[in-house]
């Protein structure tokens, strides 16, 4: 068997293909099992793994927490709001506090760019990156391409528009990475303001015009508006936004093929996507979901096992 | 490096019949009797046994699975090599069904304290039963026996037993490398 060459999951950057290309083969053998009546492998029950979330999430916590249990790992929860950090204890302390109580792999999600790569270096435990900040989200990205490759059969050749706040998205950079190393091509598009000034230089294609991109694609992932990272105006309404970059089936329907539709959730109904486009067909967001456990297995247990 | 035949293809092919007429004498025709391979190389052989028990019993509807052990070991982050998950093909609950194991060469008896674990997970067996080509004697590290055994052998730890089959190494051949050490 392979082996994954990091011993933490901090971002899509750090991995190898061949990584990426593990973490599916993994997650195929986890997608089966948690398919099953009964869900449970008992592989982690020897390690006790830490949720820190420093930011609100549902679906990425309740994704792992399920994955972690569903590995028989022994899970503690912990959130920003009711905890210590409130009284002032910094990101260091906070995590050694944790780790004292013996505990082997810390998933943290935190709104400051490169808080993972920080921690990392300074704590002993695995880290898995749930999401820091602008910067990357990797499990969102490795399960954005597995669900692409199961709808799709394969990610290299396919061609993959981005759609919407690229600048305050760590899916979008973390997709980038991730699809590109599995050689798609990648196309970013949403208004001028919100696209980072130097993207090309990543060698992904750049485009204005939504109808452009999803004539040029084969999928689409919607991203919504990050309105939280926003601190100035990017953009005069969400209404025009919605205008000019949502997605409606008028839209779907004047193309001239099939595109499929993703989304990282949360959505917002009527800004990025609207309700019949997310729920019809071509949308694989509640497929994205399920693989989004079965990844997050694959990544805890090929960690894990570098012990 | 020492190699010794311990069953060439004829003596192969006459185990596998003899351990399917065991299994027949005891499970009639199957009818509510399941055969399940270990993966990756167990496989090999159950898949023998359930084509010649089927031509045998002529019953078309014997149940038939794999499993696969990788997430069940009891060495896992203990140092020891990765093992490739493989798939598991179980598209029946194990329920009150009897239940044979079958799997290539039986050794520590750790890999079926695992299969016997992973089993449990599809439900509760009426019966289980394990099934060997090869038992190595007098190594085991758990209380584990086997019910069938194609043959036994006395080795050594750091001997190999290596089964080959036609479809995986273009040969039937049972044969132990020995460290002549």
């Amino acid at each position: 068997m392979g082996k994954f060459s990091q011993r933490n999951l901090l971002g899509i950057k750090n991995l190898t293909r061949d990584d990426i290309e593990l973490v599916f083969e993994t997650a195929d053998n986890f997608k089966a099992i948690i398919n099953r009546p009964i869900k449970k492998v008992p592989s982690l029950r020897d390690v006790t793994v830490a949720n820190i979330f420093f930011e609100n999430s549902t679906r990425t916590r309740i994704s792992f927490e399920l994955a972690q249990k569903r590995l028989s790992a022994d899970v503690v929860n912990f959130s920003a709001s009711s905890s210590s950090v409130s009284k002032g204890e910094t990101l260091i302390d906070t995590v050694k506090n944790i780790l004292s109580m013996k505990v082997d792999m810390v998933v943290m999600r935190h709104p400051a760019p490169g808080a993972c790569i920080f921690l990392s270096k300074h704590i002993n435990a695995q880290i898995i990156n749930a999401g820091d900040g602008t910067h990357e989200h990797p499990t969102q990205a490795l399960l954005d391409a597995y669900s692409i490759k199961e709808k799709l059969g394969s990610v290299k050749g396919k061609k993959i528009a981005i759609v919407g706040d690229i600048t305050h998205s760590r899916v979008a950079l973390s997709n980038i990475y991730c699809l590109q190393k599995l050689g798609a091509e990648v196309m970013v598009c949403g208004p001028t303001t919100l696209i980072p000034k130097y993207i090309s230089s990543l060698g992904v294609k750049v485009e204005h015009d939504l109808m452009k991109a999803l004539n040029w694609c084969d999928v689409a992932n919607m991203l919504r508006i990050q309105l939280e990272r926003q601190d100035i105006k990017y953009f005069p309404s969400l209404r025009e936004y919605s205008m000019l970059y949502g997605l409606d089936k008028q839209r779907l329907k004047s193309l001239n093929k099939e595109i499929v539709i993703m989304h990282p959730g949360p959505i917002n109904r009527g800004v990025e996507i609207t309700s019949d486009v997310a729920d019809s067909k071509h949308s694989i967001i509640l497929d994205q979901v399920e693989n989004g456990v079965a990844t997050r297995m694959a990544v805890m247990y090929l960690l894990a096992s570098q012990k | 490096m020492n190699a010794k035949v311990i069953l060439e293809k004829k003596q192969l092919e006459i185990t596998i019949d003899r351990l399917c007429y065991e299994l027949i004498e005891k499970h009639g025709d199957f009818s509510n009797t399941a055969i399940i391979g270990l993966q990756p190389r167990g496989t090999f052989l159950s898949k023998r046994l359930y084509t010649r028990i089927n031509e045998i019993v002529n019953n078309k509807n014997i149940l038939y699975g794999e499993l696969d052990i990788a997430f069940y070991r009891d060495d896992f982050r203990r140092g020891s090599e990765q093992i490739t998950p493989s798939e598991m093909k179980i598209d029946f609950t194990v329920e009150d069904k009897n239940i044979v194991i079958v799997d290539d060469v039986l050794y520590t008896g750790r890999t079926i304290r695992a299969a016997l674990d992973a089993l449990t997970d599809f439900g509760r067996p009426a019966k289980v039963e394990l099934l060997v080509l090869v038992d190595r004697r007098y190594s085991r590290h758990l209380p584990i026996q086997p019910d069938y055994v194609g043959i036994s052998v006395d080795t050594r730890a750091n001997d190999k037993v290596k089964v080959e089959w036609k479809e995986n190494t273009k040969q039937d051949l049972v044969h132990m490398i020995t460290d002549s050490k």
